[in-house]
């Protein structure tokens, strides 16, 4: 079955948020860690402190609404395309946060990264050149 | 022994997880507009089926088996073997979902698993 422009476009479209909010909300749980820092021991008033430090910050809170939308966009896109779809298509992230260090942020980026990026890319291409569903309506 | 016991758990809990919301969301159905309303009787749809909450569970335990893994693996080591979510991911969606994978799907799978493991890596 071809797949219509506008159901090619909404699905590139929810790939494209599935990307942005994943790499988001890890970004925002990431920065969120580092400033609260290592869990000081494994008793129950070091985990019990590091409990109330993670949930009383802002970051941790913006990765996980981040991460509520991701799942919603997430289950929006998988109500009519596949998964072997999106899974792949999602993937572009780990090509795009290294692209961004090199040419935004000027960080250098090793030969074995960029041969890592080439084949997501081509990956990526190959997978969008297939129908982005393959089984029957429910 | 402990740390290819708790991959294998992390990988296939991740991927069932997955393909259970998935199997979810096949049941109810296209959603064919976003306005608010509509969005939001598809999730009222979503939390009542109990393929989703499969999911989640296995999505908790995969999440609790990588923060296990990361207690004393480096990341440099858990983030490349993941990559092997998108071939049991594939093969996940061909025969418990259904889908019909090409030999053009199946090479860019393989591109990207054997890809994000170099960048991991890199």
């Amino acid at each position: 079955m071809k797949p219509s422009p506008t159901h090619s476009l909404k699905t590139s479209i929810l790939v494209a948020l599935l990307i942005v909010l994943n790499s988001a909300g890890n970004f925002f749980f990431g920065l969120g860690m580092k400033r609260i820092g290592a869990l000081q021991g494994w008793t129950m008033p070091a985990l019990h402190a590091a409990f109330v430090a993670v949930f009383s910050s802002a970051w941790i809170w913006l990765g996980i609404v981040s991460m509520l939308l991701f799942l919603g966009a997430l289950m929006l896109v998988l109500s009519w395309a596949d998964f072997s779809y999106v899974l792949p298509a999602t993937a572009s992230m780990y090509a795009i946060v290294p692209l961004l260090g090199h040419f935004v942020l000027g960080e250098g980026v090793t030969a074995l990264r960029w041969t890592g990026v080439t084949l997501i890319c081509l990956g990526v291409a190959f997978v969008a050149r297939t129908p982005h569903s393959t089984t029957e309506k429910a | 022994m402990r740390t290819a016991i708790t991959l294998i758990i992390l990988v296939l809990s991740g991927t069932g997880g997955d393909i259970a919301v998935a199997h979810a969301m096949k049941r109810i159905g296209e959603v064919h507009s976003f306005s608010p309303m509509v969005i939001l009787r598809f999730m009222g749809r979503a939390m009542r089926e109990g393929w989703l909450w499969i999911g989640i569970a296995q999505l908790t335990l995969a999440f609790c088996s990588l923060l296990a893994l990361l207690s004393w693996e480096d990341v440099s080591f858990v983030v490349p073997a993941m990559a092997l979510s998108y071939v049991t991911g594939a093969l996940g969606g061909k025969y418990f979902l259904g889908e019909k994978l090409t030999p053009l799907r199946w090479a860019g799978i393989g591109l990207v698993s054997v890809g994000v493991a170099l960048v991991c890596l890199g």
